[in-house]
């Protein structure tokens, strides 16, 4: 009791000022999540929760019913197909989003001409609210009248269904999803790139390394600690990319696209009755997921002697 | 940094400029084709020329026959409330951990940056629910109280990224002074800290205005849409009037690109900054 005195004497001043946040991270993140995972074990739907119409106010009578729906999601192949889709989706995003950022930053690292107009056009994909820009590729992927199938046609190519064919519909969001992405990346990138010192290059060059064997032997490890983290970043937007399929496809066609946020998002507000218990166990299980991957994300960066 | 002063050979160059004209043609093409398109009668939307026959039709069709200046509103009030009360809350709170070791610390750095990625499929549902109780669905002030579980974790990592910049002598200066911890935050690092928070707000409007999930789930109803909803309704299953939604989107996208324009070159560092130092 008297550490706890002698403590909160000293510590007051940090108590009182992050206590604001604490209380307010408590009620609205705090307080939901835990009644999100008490859903999850319940029955709740639509017809069953507390609610309101009029004047009159109908008490819950859902039920507890303990890991049920955990075990029918696990068992139903329809989690698994999302799951893999999902990851699918979330490697190729964020590996394609990458690669394409680094080797935008290192054209715009040199000198070259008009530089500054190449750098700010190229971030304008990210200076826009992403659900306009998923309503203007939209438009250029509209199947008979949109633009990419008239030059297609224009060249005597048949148009192709972009948002209308499974295979060509997850073309479509991942590359829509990489065109969002890759202006953050090309930032990142450079800002990593400029810190690296000119002098090693030179060093190198006079040691009589080679363009490649500058790039991976100075580059490579001065983009490491930045590298990590922007991809670890990256993951997680993407993995929760709701917008742009929520947008483009409605996860269609036939569930194609459906990653597990837009399906999760499905369950209790695009279908009917809306099923809360389930879209519930569908955000905890995306939350479990999210946070197995960070933790061994960190593992492995930790081992190759990465600090954070 | 410096560059290199290598000479290219001419092919090198040209390969140089070719990469970054695609890379820029790619970034611009869809935003450019949408402003396009926003010029051009409604019958000829999807015509692959140039705009042929200039109208502001579009424009004056949605902000006097639609509900767009409502969604706008309802936009601009959910955004500003959520960017004041956020950056306002989470001032303190950056300050205290980038400057005091204090017990609780450590969990209280991990809540702000394990929330950041909570996915919002968990979050939604109970949210919805309270809201639903409380009578808030359709309401901006359900989607500030719904916004701030982004913002608030989001602007007090920005902002300890922030105050970590500003050396730790001034406050020293000021308790030298006899000014307290709160004396000290209030007039000598805050004013400090104005660009940070001007950026840690800026973003935070931007993401805000750009939300989508919750914004669909929680307003229904074509006068309490805000703007990500109501563009939803130009193209929808029942119908499809391009013409209105690329005017709706040129006159969305006009704010947030500003705020963005001015926001973008600190943002990276105070988004990689906390991540690599914490």
């Amino acid at each position: 009791m008297k550490r706890l005195i002698a403590l909160s004497a000293r510590h007051w001043y940090a108590w009182a000022m992050v206590a604001p946040v604490v209380i307010v991270i408590g009620l609205i993140i705090g307080y939901p999540l835990g009644r999100g995972v008490y859903l999850s074990l319940t029955d709740a739907t639509e017809a069953n929760v507390e609610r309101t119409i009029g004047v009159n106010h109908i008490p819950a009578t859902y039920e507890f019913t303990g890991l049920e729906n955990y075990t029918r999601i696990l068992s139903d192949s329809v989690f698994w197909d999302r799951l893999g889709w999902t990851a699918l989706w979330t490697v190729g995003c964020v590996s394609v989003t990458f690669l394409l950022g680094l080797s935008l930053a290192n054209m715009l690292n040199r000198k070259v001409r008009g530089r500054a107009f190449y750098r700010v056009a190229m971030i304008v994909p990210w200076g826009i609210p992403a659900f306009v820009s998923v309503f203007a590729w939209k438009m250029l992927f509209n199947e008979k009248n949109g633009l990419l199938n008239k030059v297609l046609d224009g060249g005597g190519i048949d148009g192709v269904p972009w948002l209308g064919d499974p295979v060509w519909a997850k073309v479509a969001v991942i590359g829509v999803n990489v065109w969002l992405g890759v202006p953050f990346m090309i930032v990142a990138m450079l800002g990593a790139l400029q810190s690296i010192p000119g002098e090693l290059y030179e060093a190198a060059e006079m040691d009589g390394a080679g363009p490649w064997q500058r790039f991976r032997n100075i580059t490579l490890p001065g983009v490491r600690s930045v590298s990590s983290t922007v991809i670890l970043l990256s993951t997680i937007w993407t993995f929760n990319m709701f917008p742009v399929i929520f947008l483009l496809t409605k996860g269609g066609p036939e569930d194609s696209t459906e990653i597990l946020v837009t399906y999760a998002f499905r369950l209790s507000f695009v279908n009917s009755p809306r099923d809360f218990a389930s879209s519930a166990a569908w955000g905890v299980l995306i939350l479990l997921l999210l946070s197995l991957f960070t933790i061994v994300y960190r593992r492995a960066l930790r081992r190759q002697g990465e600090a954070w | 940094m410096t560059m290199r002063t290598q000479k290219r050979t001419p092919l090198a160059s040209f390969g140089l400029h070719a990469g970054l004209l695609v890379g820029t043609v790619c970034a611009l093409f869809p935003p450019l084709w949408l402003l396009v398109t926003s010029f051009k009668p409604k019958s000829e939307a999807f015509s692959a020329s140039l705009v042929r026959n200039f109208t502001f039709g579009n424009y004056t069709h949605v902000v006097n026959d639609t509900h767009f200046l409502t969604w706008f509103a309802n936009s601009l009030i959910v955004v500003i409330g959520t960017t004041l009360i956020g950056v306002f809350i989470a001032a303190t709170t950056g300050y205290a951990i980038s400057r005091f070791r204090f017990p609780g610390m450590r969990p209280l750095m991990w809540v702000l940056l394990i929330t950041q990625m909570f996915p919002m499929a968990v979050l939604i549902v109970p949210l919805y629910n309270t809201m639903a109780k409380l009578g808030l669905l359709n309401q901006p002030v359900g989607l500030i109280i719904t916004y701030l579980t982004i913002a608030v974790p989001f602007c007090a990592w920005m902002m300890k990224g922030f105050f970590d910049t500003i050396p730790v002598d001034i406050d020293e200066s000021g308790r030298v002074d006899g000014l307290n911890p709160f004396g000290t935050f209030w007039r000598l690092i805050l004013p400090l800290a104005k660009p940070g928070i001007a950026v840690t707000g800026f973003y935070t409007f931007v993401t805000a205005w750009a939300e989508v999930a919750y914004a669909t789930a929680f307003m229904t109803g074509e006068e309490n849409l805000t703007l990500a909803g109501g563009l939803q309704t130009f193209v929808n299953r029942y119908g499809s009037d391009w013409g209105s939604m690329t005017a709706a989107a040129v006159i969305i996208a006009v704010p947030a690109a500003v705020v963005f324009a001015f926001a973008q070159r600190h943002l990276v560092s105070g988004l990689t900054a906390g991540a690599t130092k914490s």
